[in-house]
């Protein structure tokens, strides 16, 4: 199938970026993710209930919603952390983009390994600008807030045309579907990769793929 | 048409409806609030929760809702809103959004209801705690407290836009197709602010611009009628007895934390008690936050209880009795200084022998002379306490200089009385009376300075006028903290009156001034030979100072 690609844009001060990415992966997430099936007899599951939270931003006038997940946030947190890294280590111009994939494995007999097929891609691009004082700082927070917010209806609309969403697994094929390593909920399975582009605008070699889940058996 | 929905499904898809009306409340209401939401996940299914998201059950809320929709199921036609306004303390009140859940006739037949469209409604209410945490009205929300606060209003019908303002904007959630019709849900809001007065914002055309007082605090909001984390079980009528609602127009949060105690003055009403024990929850949502600090601050918080009680039962607090409720002065400490009666504290004074049913006060704020006085003025003040006492809500609603909290509708609480010895006193872990004690609410005393408030909010007249004059004021009555001071036992207030017009100075009367001039002429001379004779001495100064 096609694998739809939305891309979001956002120009934020150097210590909003985890932030702004944090608001707006957790809003897809929250979109993306359900309860833990818990498969009964003859083919019917029962989905357990996502909890949900509200966090407010230090460093922006925003507050977003994620799932209460706590080993979740710690998986996006830390693919936020690193590209801020690289980020901070590309140099001063800080221009790159964070991807979050959603995909599905399909198995693939022996010795080939398993393929992963897209089925949505989330490319939010980051632009890092540096400001003088207090002044322009404090309108930022309030600009990016807004931005933010523009974001948000922005996921909530893709979102909600309602397009190909995998079909629900049976018990056996759910982790192909889903990620069930987590406790309490189950997003769809997906990976957060990163892109640094320099000051010239070619993208960097590395390509840094982060894995966030693991899907390379071999 | 509808036959080819089976009536399994039907009734499916109906019960779908009708707890995704109630959820969709319960989102918004509750984003409303004023405070962070934070839910639990749980992997295992209680079955209890609908659309498998853990969304509270505010029981009012439910109620709301259901009488709102009085039976029918949001159809086409019939839409379910729900209008958030803000309303000031001073009592205006203006629409900031809409939230409408509709329906039209664009069918979707194919659509299987109890699988896809239960899961695209759970996707739009997720979509609808993300998008209410966007819209503008969220921010004032989580200010409200002092100078404002939120309301929600739920009606079923026809969607009223029109007191939106001009130029509102239209956010849509989201849509899910039904085989009865496509379900919309979508928010209009408020982008012109101007019609908030000034002195508490600002202006700006966009509507983020708007600038609270910067002292509002983050509002502790009304836990009280949330649910602890059980979950209602789904289909069943919540069954839960709270309350009755009065009107459609409730009140969202309650956020009834007290103005922050370093904000200027505290006005104080009419003290009617029954006794002088605080009975500081009267009639309030507790919040339930549970620390130390809230139940602090939520103490300090000064009203006053409704007339009923008779007006001759009037006992005066201590706290403004602050040792003379009638003389400025001690007699001989300052020497000369004319006692003057003191305006009697606002709306109440003691029958003198309520006095010691007080809280002990403190005894180096006696006056002497107070007893005589106090019996002379008691029948004053019970007159035009009693006067007051007709329409003692509006008089006092309009003047809460301090921001108690603007759901003056319904005043409670009562306040208390103490001398306080310490400041910060009540700052040590204690019970609910602390409100007696707390610094911030009763700072102790302080001549040495003096409010420019006490003289504007009151007539430097005689006892007399204070009374009625005063029917539209509250007393004011600052007390620093630490500022305490024991040689002048008199309450700021009154100080300030007192020596507001001091007499003239003597040698810059007139009739000194016309024989001064020639007396010093006169005097030169010898003032001239007298320094002449001490000019050792001066040279000796002047060298000291090099």
């Amino acid at each position: 199938m096609n694998c739809r690609s939305e891309v979001l844009e956002v120009s934020v001060e150097g210590r909003q970026v985890d932030e702004a990415m944090l608001a707006m992966l957790h809003t897809i997430l929250l979109h993306r993710s359900t309860g833990k099936f818990h498969y009964k007899k003859e083919g019917t599951y029962s989905i357990g209930t996502v909890g949900t939270q509200d966090i407010d931003c230090d460093f922006i006038d925003f507050t977003f919603v994620r799932v209460s997940s706590e080993e979740l946030d710690r998986a996006i947190r830390k693919a936020v952390g690193e590209f801020k890294e690289a980020l901070g280590n590309s140099g001063s111009d800080g221009m790159g983009q964070i991807s979050l994939e959603f995909y599905q494995k399909k198995k693939s007999r022996w010795p080939f390994s398993d393929e992963c097929i897209p089925w949505e891609v989330w490319s939010i691009k980051v632009n890092v600008v540096n400001l003088a004082n207090e002044q322009e700082r404090q309108i930022c927070r309030e600009k990016v807030g807004e931005k933010l917010g523009e974001k948000v209806i922005n996921i909530v609309e893709v979102i909600n045309r309602h397009e190909y969403l995998p079909k629900m697994p049976t018990q056996s094929e759910v982790d192909n579907v889903f990620d069930t390593s987590l406790k309490d909920v189950q997003p769809y399975l997906y990976k957060i990769t990163y892109q640094i582009t320099d000051s010239l605008g070619t993208s960097v070699s590395t390509t840094m793929r982060r894995l966030i889940k693991d899907t390379l058996a071999l | 048409m509808e036959s080819d929905l089976s009536s399994q499904d039907k009734k499916d898809l109906d019960k779908f409806i009708k707890f995704f009306a109630l959820k969709t409340v319960q989102v918004i209401v509750q984003a409303r609030l004023g405070e962070k939401i934070c839910t639990r996940s749980s992997s295992s299914p209680t079955g209890a929760d609908w659309f498998n998201l853990a969304i509270k059950d505010i029981p009012e809320v439910t109620h709301e809702a259901k009488k709102a929709l009085a039976g029918q199921l949001p159809g086409i036609g019939r839409s379910m809103c729900v209008e958030i306004s803000l309303k000031t303390s001073e009592g205006d009140s203006m629409e900031l959004e809409t939230w409408c859940l509709e329906m039209n006739e664009k069918c979707d037949k194919d659509i299987k209801v109890s699988y896809t469209v239960y899961n695209r409604l759970s996707l739009l209410l997720k979509s609808l705690l993300a998008i209410t945490r966007v819209t503008p009205a969220y921010k004032l929300s989580r200010r409200q407290g002092h100078d404002y606060v939120i309301l929600y209003r739920i009606y079923f019908g026809e969607v009223q836009l029109a007191g939106l303002g001009e130029g509102f904007q239209t956010v849509r959630v989201g849509v899910v197709g039904t085989p009865i019709g496509t379900i919309t849900l979508s928010c209009a809001y408020r982008t012109n602010l101007a019609f908030m007065s000034t002195r508490q914002f600002e202006r700006t055309a966009p509507i983020m611009g708007i600038i609270i007082d910067h002292f509002v605090e983050r509002p502790f909001a009304n836990m009280g009628h949330m649910h602890p984390c059980n979950y209602r079980t789904a289909g069943e009528d919540d069954g839960v007895t709270f309350a009755g609602v009065e009107d459609s127009q409730e009140v969202c949060t309650t956020s009834f934390s007290t103005s922050p105690p370093s904000q200027c003055v505290f006005t104080v009403s009419k003290t009617h008690f029954k006794s002088h024990k605080a009975a500081v929850m009267d009639g309030h949502r507790v919040p339930v936050m549970g620390s130390a600090c809230s139940h602090q601050l939520y103490s300090s918080r000064i009203s006053y209880q409704p007339p009923a009680l008779g007006a001759t039962e009037l006992c005066y607090p201590a706290v403004f009795n602050a040792a003379h409720p009638h003389q400025l002065l001690v007699p001989g400490k300052e020497g000369g200084v004319p006692q003057m009666p003191l305006q009697p504290c606002h709306g109440a004074q003691a029958e003198h022998s309520r006095v010691p049913s007080c809280p002990p006060v403190d005894p180096t704020h006696h006056n002497p002379t107070t007893p005589s006085s106090g019996s002379e003025d008691t029948e004053t003040l019970s007159r035009s306490s009693e006067g007051k006492s007709a329409s003692p809500s509006d008089a006092l609603e309009t003047t809460f200089t301090r921001k108690v909290g603007a759901f003056v509708n319904k005043p409670a609480t009562q306040v208390t009385m103490a001398s306080l010895e310490l400041p910060f006193a009540a700052f040590a872990p204690k019970a609910f009376d602390l409100e007696e004690n707390d610094p911030m609410v009763h700072p102790p005393e302080s001549p040495a300075t003096a409010s420019p408030l006490q003289g504007s909010l009151h007539s430097q007249d005689s006892s007399d006028s204070s009374g009625q004059a005063q029917d539209d004021f509250v007393m004011v009555d600052f007390k620093p903290a630490f500022s305490k001071d024991d040689l002048l036992p008199m309450d700021l207030g009154t100080f300030y009156r007192e020596f507001q017009n001091p007499p003239q100075l003597a040698s810059l009367s007139i009739d000194v001034s016309a024989q001064s001039m020639a007396e010093d002429l006169d005097s030169l001379p010898e003032k001239l030979a007298l320094y002449e004779k001490n000019i050792d001495e001066f040279d000796a100064f002047v060298d000291t100072l090099q």
